[in-house]
């Protein structure tokens, strides 16, 4: 719908504003390679930082990483204008552009960190599972030893270390790759709400804290559909992490806020208004109120309260969701609120989402429903249960 | 005779004639054998000398050579706009000439150039309009106790900095040697991220062909020695068209004579659209 025929943008904005560039696809982007990069770090605490409790998270976080990884590009190339031209951007990269390093980023960390770890961590059982499975399971899995089909002892000790190593890379790379996207928003000197050197730094803090929060649901979930018990020693250190990474994110967000207000410099009543014309809901209520501020009272009432476990898991549940929302408003509120004010710093325009097309609500929906079903495939695939057996132990038999 | 002495003028101020008495007197003194000794004992020290100067003096002499034989090299233009605000009257000429002539769809919310009309009021913020790009003129001016009016055309700023070029990711977006900032609609992928990095809100994406578009100071114009159409039509010659490099150049008039300055200086683009007369309020 033309935004002319809406609610009249309030004061003035340059004619060619009428229109937002980046809608609810890059909204997206941001929230889904946040997930993939909270989950990673996630894992690499069991695996680097030998966090051992936990252990029941670890593959089911690789696994989710992956899942989110494989759909973070779709937002990315469904919004550009062309794009079957979107090879061009490896093809053909413009080396001062931010985005043109996207392609090289994201498969490095797909390739050589994600996929690689996988391998490296179930290459022994998908050794016995080429073995023992019927067909035509058994093909997959003998195609996915790709010929490595040496368990010896040695063997599993060259994976693990391979593995280790490629955690270690990974740490760096998952930092780079949500870093990145921070950089994306935070190098635009044209646009005040975004320009700052602190937004990589909290994009990379509420990945974190949005990966965490995912892998923390996600192992919640599963667990009641697999009608298992949850491990509560895994979940209060998942809350415990999950509780330190928020409050780092708040903080850096809260000095962000600080810092601009102190400087008051020429945007500041444009942004002043953008808050408490139209961010309102969408950054003091969602984000702020009950993305950070619940969610931290919650967790330190069920990390360090005297409470049952039920009463705990409850908690952690909805501490889990409305961090999600808290995140994704944070996304909503840097892509859109980014966008809602005029850079001629005088006037607000509308956005309203569609509900069909592209950038449309229910195509959003889909590709944030694609992860789950591909996260599905991946469990059916490579089992990461891990009920009632050592740390190292064979997974559960999938076929 | 000393050494020194015979050193001081060399054989080119012997030929030039000139009062400098004192120089012909010593020469003349010189016999060729005196003249033979004096360059033995010198080749010591003049070819230490050409050692050490050869490649320079070398390639030196050798462009001297290229300059006097041959024309200079017309340099490469650096394109520019001057626009005195003083001058123009809002009249929207520009804007409507700019959209029939680059075919930019018809909707007020694709323009590559637009005039905007500002109405500071005694007391508070100034309040500034632009409808339909000014192309269909302007309403009446609102109720205020106005301090001063005056209209300020916009367009692509064509920086020399330009935060558009540097942030597209495949090179769609370019500066020719020129100084003009053009995009390649064939290989534009559309993601938008050049009209984000504008700061003066002067780019679009192009509904039909969905890549980024913008004001290229008609280039498929300047290029035939043609004048940019708004400069065109302009009838109070508010908007100066010309090449920085030229010295005859009609906008250095404009430049050496009035007040100048660009818009958003403090963010380092650079522009090349200059604004004469200007009043702070224009951002």
């Amino acid at each position: 719908m033309d935004p002319s025929l809406l609610e009249p943008s309030t004061g003035y904005i340059y004619p060619n504003e009428y229109f937002l560039q980046w809608e609810l696809l890059i909204v997206l982007y941001p929230y889904i390679t946040g997930l993939v990069a909270g989950a990673f770090i996630l894992a690499s605490l069991e695996r680097v930082f030998k966090v051992k409790a936990l252990w029941p998270v670890y593959r089911l976080a690789l696994l989710s990483a992956l899942a989110f990884m494989i759909v973070a590009p779709l937002p990315l190339l469904a919004h550009l204008g062309h794009p079957e031209r979107s090879l061009e951007m490896f093809l053909t990269p413009h080396t001062t552009s931010a985005m043109a390093m996207f392609g090289f980023v994201y498969a490095w960390y797909l390739l050589v960190v994600l996929l690689l770890e996988v391998w490296f961590d179930y290459r022994r059982e998908i050794v016995i599972w080429s073995q023992e499975s019927k067909a035509p399971w058994r093909y997959v899995y003998k195609a996915l030893t790709l010929g490595a089909t040496d368990i010896s002892d040695a063997a599993i000790k060259f994976d693990d270390r391979a593995g280790r190593l490629i955690t270690i890379i990974g740490i760096p790379s998952a930092f780079l790759l949500h870093g990145y996207v921070g950089f994306i928003f935070g190098s635009v000197k044209a646009n005040p709400w975004w320009s700052s050197v602190l937004m990589p730094v909290v994009f990379l803090f509420s990945a974190i804290v949005s990966g965490m929060a995912i892998v923390m649901l996600i192992y919640m979930v599963t667990s009641w559909i697999r009608w298992k018990p949850i491990d509560m020693a895994c979940l209060n250190k998942l809350g415990e992490f999950l509780l330190y990474a928020l409050i780092v994110d708040f903080s850096l967000e809260l000095l962000d806020f600080i810092h601009r207000l102190y400087e008051s410099e020429e945007s500041i009543h444009i942004l002043s208004q953008l808050i408490t014309d139209r961010l309102f809901i969408s950054l003091v209520i969602l984000q702020v109120l009950m993305g950070a501020l619940i969610p931290i009272f919650g967790l330190v009432a069920a990390r360090f309260g005297r409470l049952p476990d039920e009463m705990r898991r409850m908690i952690y549940f909805l501490v889990g969701i409305l961090i999600q929302v808290g995140i994704f408003s944070m996304r909503w509120n840097v892509v859109v609120g980014g966008q809602m004010f005029s850079k001629s710093l005088r006037g607000l325009t509308v956005y309203k989402v569609h509900l069909f097309g592209l950038e449309g609500l229910l195509f959003t929906i889909g590709l944030l429903l694609l992860p789950v079903v591909i996260l599905y495939v991946l469990v059916k695939l490579l089992p990461p249960w891990i009920d009632g057996q050592e740390d190292g132990a064979l997974a559960a038999q999938p076929h | 005779m000393s050494l020194d002495k015979e050193q001081g003028p060399g054989p080119g101020i012997v030929t030039t004639a000139g009062p400098a008495s004192t120089v012909e007197v010593d020469t003349a003194a010189m016999d060729r054998r005196q003249f033979f000794d004096l360059c033995k004992k010198a080749l010591p020290a003049g070819m230490a000398l050409l050692a050490a100067g050869t490649p320079i003096s070398g390639l030196a002499s050798a462009e001297t050579e290229a300059a006097a034989g041959a024309l200079p090299e017309p340099k490469m233009p650096s394109y520019a706009m001057a626009i005195d605000v003083e001058k123009c009257i809002g009249c929207g000429r520009c804007a409507a000439a700019c959209k029939a002539e680059n075919k930019v769809p018809p909707s007020p919310h694709y323009v590559r150039t637009w005039v905007e009309r500002y109405v500071v009021p005694r007391e508070g913020e100034a309040l500034v309009d632009s409808p339909n790009a000014g192309i269909d003129g302007f309403p009446d001016q609102p109720e205020v106790d106005i301090l001063k009016t005056f209209f300020a055309p916009k367009l692509c700023n064509q920086c020399a900095n330009p935060p558009c070029v540097q942030v597209c990711p495949v090179g769609a977006t370019f500066q020719t040697r020129d100084g003009v900032v053009l995009v390649d609609d064939d290989y534009c992928v559309g993601c938008r991220y050049c009209i984000q990095a504008c700061p003066y809100g002067a780019r679009y994406l192009h509904p039909e062909k969905l890549v980024a578009d913008k004001c290229t100071f008609c280039y498929h114009r300047i290029t035939q020695g043609l004048l940019p159409a708004c400069v065109e039509v302009c009838p109070t010659e508010a908007r100066v068209f010309g090449d920085l490099n030229s010295r005859s150049s009609p906008i250095q008039r404009v430049l050496r004579f009035n007040p100048i300055m660009s818009l958003k200086a403090e963010l380092n683009t650079r522009p090349k659209v200059f604004y004469a007369n200007a009043d702070q309020e224009i951002r």
